[in-house]
């Protein structure tokens, strides 16, 4: 926690928004919205869900993203890439606000970044995994996953957790080859 | 402080600190007390969990552990950060340069990570009373501990799937763990009741002055018990009774390794004071 250029700040927004309305918010956004996740470069953050909303007086811009999960060390990234991205756009000053309520959940992910997730070698999340009593067996049930290799819904879960803390870990039981799964959240 | 999250209510940081500051019927302090306690939970386990890198039985436990320490981090920063927002201090003030007396985790937290099953039975309970801790934290009056209590408890959902498959494994897995995860239990279980305890600030000043600032402890032991209590019977382990420790975490009483842990925790911030990289 050593070093947090800036540190968390909070607010609470109510609905996944769409690209702003007015003209010179959405010019911010669509610049926003071409920054990558620095560990899936294959998707941006309005991707993902994580680009909220933007909105811009004068030459004063103000980006709201949120985390994907709590500890995800990427938002730290993204920020500074949004802010680079901003001022190399000629906004005097770029505010970056992390927003925490409503929680990100993998239903804001775009087909297209799940199309293009998948095409990456990473299988997308299948739907909502709801909260509730926890799973009592010893084998807990889900979707099929399907290889991103070779199509097959024939795999099995190997680690519940991955790489990052979006992803598990699942082997393909036809092509043998192991594959990361984004996971429902 | 009182406008909840709805549809269509959005509430930004200069909005909270809007309402911080007006006062009023509102004792920041107070709310920022109780987020500590949330905090220091969260970041002081996070601590213990890290150890395993590299140790856990197998590799995929390793990057298990971490990444549940991972999300505990997030929660941490979360919490400290509004909790300094009352004291002008940061998270990595509250994180680095507090002694022991001014830690406000229950004891379960800081616990000794022993051999594995202990760290898994350490895990069990607590991801069991945080579940039920954060979902219904959400309904807070308090818009920004709801907020994090929102993001917290979809992590912490998965954190107690990982124990409660631990625990079925163990218990029902060789002679040697299930002897081991027995032993565990009758070690870490003593703690538990801490968790659950009430005390003036929540009574008094979170539930009665702030209108259901806080969760009442005492009201999550049954939820608990009963959860906790079909893994353990499915795992076929003994549900421990008895042994009941004093506790004394939330009034800054730590148990014998804590000092160690923040030793370990605070000795880089405090040799090189704004060190970055």
């Amino acid at each position: 926690m050593i070093a947090v250029a800036n540190p968390v700040e909070f607010s609470a927004e109510s609905v996944a928004r769409p690209r702003p309305a007015d003209e010179a918010s959405r010019a911010a956004w669509d610049l926003a919205a071409t920054v990558v996740d620095p560990e899936v470069p294959v998707l941006t953050i309005a991707d993902l869900g994580v680009l909220r909303s933007a909105s811009v007086s004068g030459d004063r811009a103000v980006i709201e993203i949120t985390p994907t999960y709590s500890g995800c060390p990427a938002i730290d990234a993204i920020r500074d890439d949004i802010v680079t991205v901003l001022e190399g756009a000629g906004y005097a000053e770029v505010t970056v606000r992390s927003v925490l309520s409503p929680a990100w959940t993998t239903d804001w992910m775009s087909a297209e970044g799940k199309q293009k997730l998948a095409e990456y070698g990473i299988a997308p999340p299948t739907g909502t995994r709801p909260v509730g009593p926890v799973s009592l067996g010893s084998v807990s049930l889900g979707m099929g996953i399907r290889c991103p290799q070779c199509g097959s819904l024939h795999t099995r879960q190997l680690s519940r957790f991955g790489s990052t803390s979006c992803k598990a870990l699942y082997v393909c039981q036809r092509c043998q080859e192991p594959f990361d799964y984004f996971k429902d959240h | 402080m009182s406008q909840k999250i709805t549809m269509g209510a959005a509430l930004t940081p200069e909005k909270i600190a809007e309402q911080l500051a007006d006062g009023g019927a509102v004792a920041p302090a107070s709310v920022a007390e109780y987020a500590l306690r949330l905090g220091d939970d969260a970041l002081i386990l996070s601590q213990r969990l890290g150890w395993w890198i590299a140790r856990a039985p197998e590799i995929e436990e390793d990057i298990a552990l971490g990444n549940i320490a991972l999300d505990l981090i997030g929660h941490a920063r979360s919490f400290l950060t509004y909790a300094g927002s009352a004291w002008g201090k940061s998270e990595d003030d509250l994180a680095y340069f507090r002694d022991e007396p001014d830690w406000r985790c229950a004891q379960i937290f800081e616990l000794a990570n022993g051999d594995f099953a202990h760290t898994i039975v350490r895990q069990f309970a607590v991801s069991f009373f945080q579940f039920e801790l954060y979902s219904r934290l959400v309904d807070s009056s308090d818009p920004v501990l709801a907020a994090i209590a929102a993001k917290a408890v979809k992590e912490v959902d998965y954190h107690r799937d990982h124990s409660a498959q631990w625990m079925l494994r163990l218990g029902q897995g060789t002679e040697e763990s299930r002897r081991r995860v027995q032993v565990a239990l009758t070690d870490v279980w003593p703690y538990v009741d801490e968790l659950f305890r009430d005390d003036g600030l929540i009574d008094d000043v979170l539930i009665d002055d702030l209108d259901g600032v806080a969760v009442r402890p005492t009201t999550l032991r049954e939820p608990f018990d009963e959860l906790v209590g079909r893994v353990l019977g499915q795992a076929d382990l003994e549900v421990p009774t008895g042994a009941v420790a004093r506790g004394g975490g939330r009034d800054g009483v730590h148990t014998g390794g804590f000092g160690v842990l923040l030793a370990e925790m605070q000795v880089l911030a405090r040799q090189y004071p704004g060190a970055t990289w």
